[in-house]
């Protein structure tokens, strides 16, 4: 397993031996097994597989969404749980979740309510993070007086507004077209440049992972466990050009030779 | 000038109209020799009434051939059929039972001309939603006043006895006449023991419906038999009322508690469940408690469904308070009201006690609405 | 996803509690046993006088709560006072005796089902031609829509009063005024339901250039059968209400609302206990068979969830 230990970066998400089971009816579901990960302070991971091979369930358990029954995990050094009582990282779900009774400053300001933030820090967070998703102007619209894209960037602003290192975005872009898909990996690499957050992308799509990510983390179904951790080689600083270069290609292909050996084991 | 407001047209009214409107021509021809009222004149010979098939005739001529700028022909149509049912009521009122085929015949020519308008008007080609409303709003309206007209043409030219069916001017008469009896009544039924009864069943719901919440095991248990109280007909439960608490208001207002308690209960449980999973999921992701979970997402989410029950509540809450009343109440009350007086077969006062009735729970409503329409300004069915 | 995460084999109890069933078991014991208690003190006021008239002291706690229990007029009678009643007025009594539950019950019931199947009938017919003709959409629908805002069983006794003086008695009255109360909710639930296929579907009729009487009857009814199903339960459960509310105005002769006020005027508050029981036991009986047929029609129909 490739797995490079970082000499001067910093540990962020570290899994060892993780595992998670379900109890059905139909008897237990091995969700997760032998996973092990590490995630480094500024990487861009993406989590990639077919459909039931655990990548949401693995966000999840880093989000503390859901418990691994077991192995160890943790994130920032400390549990899942602890890290996210200590708001450590924004997440960011596969549709926008807006609140449709709040207007798209107040939804972004949510978070920091919650946090007991000061109105006035408040509207300096809300106003910088708009403005980082190219949002300004919208502040007072509703959600739903918005277009699907433009609902997902406000839910990407709500989760940068809580200002952690750590951003969790599972299948953000899976709902919208692919020329505002196209658009959107621009602006959240860009993004990722200017803030220097670690990122952990969960997607289905081949160009996306390759695209977005420092690092490919290929996963198998049935049970959920890790095939193959690809570091990507690609400069931090990328195009939508770069789809066309022999390297992007390279890796697009060793992803999709992963995802295949993934379908064989299962027909 | 718009293009929209007047626009001429070269055709006919088309299909349904077009018979309509001959139908109309033919009933005023057909009246014209006929005599209206028994002992009377011909139409044709009747200062009083002569004008109407004339003018009902011209107009639906007009609109048979498409002769003239289109809207401006439908509000003449409108105009005609004002004067011709001014004409009908005045003429009737003076022949009690003694209505003939003439007067008949105007009778369908003006429900015909009634029919046709509304048929115009509901084609009418508009874009401004303004204009739309007040369309919506017009026609429904006119079709309320054109019910009374009828009635009121129906019941004096049949010669119904009033104890069956007063006519609509004996019932507004009486409405006014009455006016400090329907005002205390209105008191005592809607603005003790409505208004007292629906805050406290619907607010103590509410707190219920928080706690039954809170624990997962009541909301299981409670909400089945929550939602089968719904269908009983508790208003049953009156009797148990007066009996425990009196002939006064308190009564009342217990029943309405009981009867508003249940569907707020069942909606609100619902309500506050009705957050989906990826919401719940990221209140968890900001540590969120459980009251700023509940206060900044569950509520929220809940309201439309608590406006649900709300508007439901507004009318139980008015029947419970009347039907109770008819097992025993001091000598005031809508539903004492109109349990004594169709005993002294007084029917215009029950009718006058019903339209207060009728108002009353649709000023209700409507108030609730508006309310709910100012607090889920969001929600689909209401932005939409 | 997600199943709550692990959980060990459930011993019976506990399945039986982590389901509907044990709690509503469990919350309809307590409602019995606050009735009782509810009874108790309730009752207590009128039997310390009964023993004070009597000359009796230092009546156990025991005594006082059989006694409370077991009086004849009781402000709040007991549960198995109000089972002996049924008991007593049902499967003792001959079904044809003015005494007999089964009697009364059966009155209502006949003109609440007359009611509510006239009422559904037209509420049909009516929801049909409001679909078809824009000047009744216009001009009928927003009447019937508010008037479900409006109090109409305060028109009740004015039905029965105003046809017992023509002449009109029995059950047809109360069945016009269950026939009033079902109309509404059927009407407005079946304009819904016949307007509910989506554009597509009836687009799809017209590529075929289906009649209107073709589209009503292969899309537009069978696409209305899940509505037309919720608004029979409300409007039968409403039916009852007009029947038992009819029953009132005429005095007291015969059916449920007459057990109820008679037992209002005589203060036997175990018989109007029993009625009011019987009448809920009816009501939830006519639901659940409406809901059995819905289940039934629409599993035929391959409409059920």
């Amino acid at each position: 397993m490739a797995r490079e230990d970082g000499a001067n970066a910093r540990s962020v998400i570290d899994i060892r031996d993780l595992s998670l089971t379900f109890e059905t009816n139909d008897g237990p579901v091995h969700a997760l097994s032998n996973i092990d990960l590490n995630i480094e302070e500024g990487d861009f991971v993406s989590f990639i597989g077919p459909s039931g091979c655990g990548k949401t369930t693995l966000l999840r358990v880093i989000a503390d969404l859901e418990k691994p029954t077991g192995g160890h995990i943790s994130v920032n050094g400390v549990s899942p749980e602890e890290a996210r009582l200590a708001r450590a990282y924004g997440y960011v779900f596969q549709s926008a979740a807006l609140y449709p009774w709040r207007t798209i400053a107040n939804n972004v300001a949510l978070p920091l309510e919650i946090m007991g933030l000061s109105s006035e820090e408040r509207a300096e967070r809300v106003k910088r993070n708009m403005e980082l998703v190219n949002l300004s102007g919208f502040e007072r619209k509703y959600p739903w007086q918005l277009s699907g894209g433009m609902q997902q960037r406000a839910s990407i602003a709500r989760a940068l507004a809580v200002e952690p290192d750590l951003l969790l975005m599972d299948e953000p872009f899976g709902a919208l077209d692919e020329i505002v898909r196209d658009h959107l990996n621009e602006q959240l690499l860009q993004l990722w440049a200017k803030t220097n957050k670690t990122v952990v992308f969960v997607t289905h799509s081949i160009p996306e992972a390759v695209f977005l990510s420092t690092k490919i983390v290929v996963l198998f179904p049935r049970p959920g466990r890790i095939y193959d951790v690809i570091e990507s080689d690609l400069p931090r600083d990328r195009t939508l050009d770069i789809r066309e270069t022999p390297e992007f290609l390279k890796i697009a292909h060793r992803v999709r030779d992963g995802l295949r050996a993934g379908h064989s084991y299962d027909d | 000038m718009s293009g929209a407001s007047l626009t001429l047209t070269g055709q006919g009214a088309a299909g349904v109209g077009r018979t309509l409107a001959w139908a109309i021509v033919a009933l005023a021809l057909i009246s014209l020799p006929q005599t209206a009222f028994t002992d009377g004149p011909t139409v044709i010979a009747s200062a009083d009434l002569m004008l109407s098939p004339i003018l009902l005739g011209g107009a639906a001529i007009l609109l048979a051939l498409g002769v003239g700028p289109r809207r401006l022909v439908d509000l003449a149509l409108l105009a005609v059929s004002v004067v011709a049912a001014i004409q009908l009521l005045r003429a009737v009122g003076t022949n009690f039972s003694k209505a003939e085929s003439g007067f008949w015949s105007l009778v369908g020519a003006l429900w015909l001309a009634s029919w046709l308008f509304v048929e115009r008007l509901s084609g009418w080609d508009v874009t401004s939603l303004a204009a739309k409303r007040a369309i919506g709003i017009l026609i429904p309206a006119l079709f309320g006043v054109w019910v009374l007209v009828l009635w009121q043409l129906l019941v004096i030219g049949l010669g119904v006895s009033p104890v069956l069916l007063p006519p609509p001017s004996a019932i507004g008469a009486r409405f006014a006449s009455s006016l400090p009896t329907l005002w205390a009544d209105f008191q005592q039924t809607f603005l003790k023991a409505v208004l007292i009864g629906y805050a406290v069943g619907c607010g103590s719901a509410f707190i219920v419906a928080i706690l039954v919440d809170k624990v997962d095991f009541l909301r299981r248990g409670l909400l089945p038999i929550g939602n089968l109280v719904s269908a009983l007909p508790i208003v049953g439960v009156a009797p148990i009322m007066v009996m425990w608490f009196g002939f006064d208001w308190p009564s009342k207002a217990a029943v309405v508690i009981i009867m508003t308690f249940f569907p707020m209960l069942v909606n609100t449980v619902a309500g506050l469940a009705s957050a989906d999973r990826m919401q719940r999921d990221l209140m968890t992701t900001y540590a969120a408690d459980y009251w700023q979970t509940l206060f900044k997402l569950r509520l929220p989410m809940a309201l439309p469904f608590i406006f649900n029950a709300l508007k439901i509540n507004s009318t139980l809450a008015l029947i419970g308070a009347i039907v109770a009343e008819f097992f025993g109440t001091p000598i005031v009350g809508m539903g004492f009201r109109i349990s004594t007086e169709v005993g002294r077969m007084n029917v215009d006062m029950v009718w006058a006690e019903i339209a207060v009735a009728a108002l009353a729970g649709s000023v209700f409503y409507g108030l609730v609405t508006l309310l709910e329409r100012v607090f889920t300004f969001w929600h689909p069915s209401v932005r939409g | 996803m997600s199943h709550g995460g692990a959980s060990a084999s459930l011993n019976p109890f506990s399945r039986l509690m982590s389901g509907t069933a044990g709690p509503v078991i469990v919350v309809v014991a307590v409602i019995f046993a606050a009735w009782y208690v509810a009874a108790v003190l309730l009752n207590t006021p009128f039997q310390r006088d009964t023993y004070e008239r009597a000359g009796q002291e230092n009546v156990s706690i025991a005594r006082l709560i059989t006694d409370t229990l077991a009086q004849e007029r009781p402000v709040m009678p007991a549960p198995h006072q109000v089972a002996v009643e049924i008991w007593k007025t049902t499967a003792e009594k001959k079904v044809t005796s003015k005494r007999s539950l089964v009697y009364h019950s059966g009155i209502t019931l006949s003109s609440t089902l007359l009611g509510f199947l006239i009422g559904t009938t037209l509420g049909i017919g009516l929801a049909v031609l409001i679909v078809h003709s824009r000047v009744l959409d216009k001009s009928l629908m927003p009447w019937i829509i508010s008037s479900q805002t409006i109090p109409i069983l305060a028109i009740a006794p004015m039905i029965i009063v105003v046809l017992n003086a023509i002449g009109i008695t029995g059950t047809l009255p109360k069945a016009m005024i269950s026939t009033y109360l079902s109309f509404f909710p059927v009407t407005v639930g079946m304009v819904k339901g016949l307007r509910s296929p989506e554009i597509i579907q009836l687009d799809l009729m017209k590529t075929y250039s289906a009649s209107q009487g073709q589209t009503l009857l292969k899309l537009r009814l069978p696409s209305a059968a899940p509505f037309l199903f919720a608004s029979m339960k409300v409007a039968v459960a409403a039916s009852l209400v007009g029947a038992i509310v009819g029953e009132l105005p005429t005095g007291a002769v015969a059916g449920l609302g007459a057990r109820l006020l008679a037992g209002s005027y005589y203060g036997q508050t175990i018989q109007i206990w029993s009625a009011l029981i019987v009448a809920a036991v009816i009501a939830a009986s006519l639901v659940t068979i409406v809901g059995v047929s819905e289940r039934i029609v629409l599993k035929r129909m391959g409409m059920a969830q």
